[in-house]
């Protein structure tokens, strides 16, 4: 073949980034940490929060389809899960929230495992449709268990004592928690991104006939990930059923899916910081135009589809091309 | 099998019966898809909202224009068809160069802003849609009764379906078709012109999606969200039957559909998972699907 072929990547804005740790990272790393600290005291704090919650469900979701370059249509599923079981254990078992997340986390890390390994056997467009299929079953299981409550949900989640000491019924000391979740999650998926792991991961995705040659247990790499990504997932949307003290159908609905595949196409796949900035916007808009019903879903689709046709590398991946750095 | 004797025939059949007009919608749905893949390599995910914009302009047709259903039968699916021509030339011809999984981000932004569309205009408590005189009414068959135009959706989904099996594998233009999918290159070195081909199969897949709509407006209440769920099935009804073959399409989807009703009959509350179930059996025993090639 010549050497223009191009590889087959979905992302052509994720450059090979380099293993260690490039100076402006840890400058916007220190910047975004400094600007949420401040935050709460310009905005509104449960705002704030929901935004991280998503900024980390479609940094998860980043880290499958950026990085691994697998599309998974499902991951309302690990989002929602988790925040069944948290809100479940936080208020039936009245567990404390620490223990309640954990064990959040966990279960859509068990989801992940099971869903991802089925998933796995079918690749691209199959592999999206699969994982979709596999969520809306999660969805039903949802909408018919004992436990989640039905069409109500699980409402009034009590958000209890971190460590069984400290409060988090006030909105700002809450605040510092899911921050320092969210930005402990952020951080995590950034440290795998540039592991060893992580660049297997960009060869399977760039080539898989190459890295499968190469002797790498190629399958064995994408089902980790997936783990890891639904975990992660699971991670925000558990913080998520505190913050909001509600886990509801929503969550588990296929529409959350797409909204987070949204979320990440619209900051950029592949970039670290894209996803964030997806989910501020798409997240900020639902709020706005709240009180325009369906229109808000016109919109959305909207704006998927010039994504899709005009603007491919998402809002940090044409920051990205302009300033010839990885974000 | 003891079962059997305490579930009465009435209900059995009945669920059958249900089941297999499921299965109809499943067959026609998934048959659509598969040749939208089969020549374009895309996942259509506005199909479902295609399928519910279907159900919508029958309505639509009888409510402002008196168009009958017999009409709507007929000019709903070339209606819808061409907003999928328009659709195809517009947006999608521009994505074939990329990435398969960018055809599916496209049409799923395009089912949310249908959706949106018909929910602002029309809301979602669904609008009622008679059914034909010449069809109402029905059979008593001794053990269970069959409503008239149940047993007429299962015969037109089997000789639409059939129809759309014979074109493409029977006759010269589905060889072209065929061919075209293999070697679009090559076809096109031989004359025939595979761009306008490509348009025409979008639209034709996605008629049939409508001719589904249409078929299921008297029986659902026609409403916004009518294909969003059903879309889903019909992507577990796909990976079921692999994507390879049209006779795959539609057998996997009655017989789904099948299977689905006498869950309901013996297990109801797995009804609604039971397909996601086969699904990950099938994923685990022949990951192609029942009649997919390996890829």
């Amino acid at each position: 073949m010549s050497a223009t072929t191009e590889p087959t990547t979905t992302q052509s804005a994720a450059r090979a980034l380099p293993i260690g740790t490039p100076k402006h990272h840890i400058i916007i790393f220190a910047v975004l940490l400094v600007l949420l600290l401040i935050a709460p005291f310009v905005l509104y704090p449960v705002f704030i929060m929901k935004i991280l919650c998503f900024a980390l469900f479609a940094s998860a979701l980043n880290l499958l389809l950026g990085f691994g370059g697998l599309l998974s249509f499902g991951h309302a599923a690990f989002f929602g899960a988790a925040s069944y079981v948290t809100a479940h254990a936080a208020k039936v078992w009245g567990l404390n929230p620490e223990v309640a997340i954990l064990l959040g986390m966990a279960s859509a890390g068990l989801l992940g495992l099971v869903i991802g390994a089925l998933a796995i056997r079918r690749q691209g467009i199959y592999f999206a449709m699969v994982t979709l299929a596999f969520a809306q079953m999660v969805f039903f299981i949802s909408l018919q268990a004992p436990f989640t409550g039905g069409e109500d949900g699980i409402q009034a989640v009590p958000r209890g004592n971190l460590f069984g000491v400290l409060p988090l019924a006030n909105d700002m000391t809450l605040y510092f928690v899911v921050l320092a979740i969210v930005f402990g999650g952020l951080l995590a998926i950034y440290r795998i991104i540039h592991s060893p792991f992580g660049q297997v991961l960009k060869a399977i995705r760039d080539n898989e006939p190459r890295s499968i040659s190469l002797g790498y247990k190629v399958n064995r790499y994408k089902l980790a990930v997936f783990v890891m990504s639904a975990t992660i997932a699971g991670m925000a949307g558990a913080t998520k059923a505190l913050v909001f003290q509600l886990a509801s159908l929503t969550d588990v609905y296929w529409t959350m899916s797409g909204e987070v595949v949204l979320m990440t196409l619209l900051g950029g796949m592949g970039t670290i910081f894209g996803p964030f900035v997806g989910a501020a916007v798409i997240v900020t808009m639902q709020n706005y135009f709240a009180g325009f019903g369906a229109w808000v879903t016109v919109l959305q689709g909207t704006i998927f589809v010039i994504s899709v046709l005009l603007f491919r590398e998402g809002i940090v991946g044409v920051l990205a091309k302009w300033l010839k750095k990885p974000l | 099998m003891f079962e059997l004797l305490g579930i009465p025939p009435q209900a059995l059949f009945g669920q059958l019966l249900l089941g297999l007009i499921n299965g109809s919608f499943y067959a026609l749905l998934s048959l659509g898809l598969a040749v939208i893949f089969g020549l374009l390599n895309i996942i259509n995910f506005s199909h479902g909202a295609q399928y519910m914009m279907g159900a919508f302009f029958a309505w639509m047709g009888l409510t402002y224009l008196g168009i009958p259903y017999w009409g709507a039968l007929i000019l709903v699916p070339i209606a819808v068809g061409a907003t999928g021509v328009l659709l195809e030339r517009l947006m999608i011809s521009r994505l074939y160069h990329l990435d398969h999984l960018y055809g599916l981000l496209l049409t799923f932004g395009l089912a949310l802003i249908l959706q949106g569309l018909f929910r602002n205009q029309f809301g979602v408590s669904g609008l009622p849609y008679s059914i034909p005189s010449q069809l109402s009414g029905g059979q008593n068959l001794g053990f269970m009764f069959l409503p008239n135009y149940r047993a007429w959706v299962v015969l037109a989904s089997l000789v639409v379906c059939f129809g759309t099996w014979f074109a493409i594998e029977r006759t010269r233009l589905g060889a072209y078709l065929r061919a075209a999918t293999e070697n679009p290159t090559l076809v096109g070195a031989f004359g025939i012109n595979v761009p306008r081909m490509i348009t025409l199969t979008y639209g034709f897949g996605v008629a049939l999606a409508a001719f589904a709509g249409v078929l299921a407006a008297p029986i659902y209440s026609v409403n916004p969200n009518m294909g969003a769920d059903l879309i889903i099935v019909v992507f577990a009804v796909v990976v079921i039957g692999g994507m390879g073959s049209i006779l795959g399409a539609i057998l996997t989807g009655f017989g789904l559909g099948i299977v689905e009703g006498l869950t309901k009959v013996f297990y109801p509350e797995a009804s609604s998972v039971a397909i996601f179930v086969i699904m990950a059996i099938v994923l685990l025993v022949k990951p192609a699907g029942l009649f997919g090639r390996a890829a």
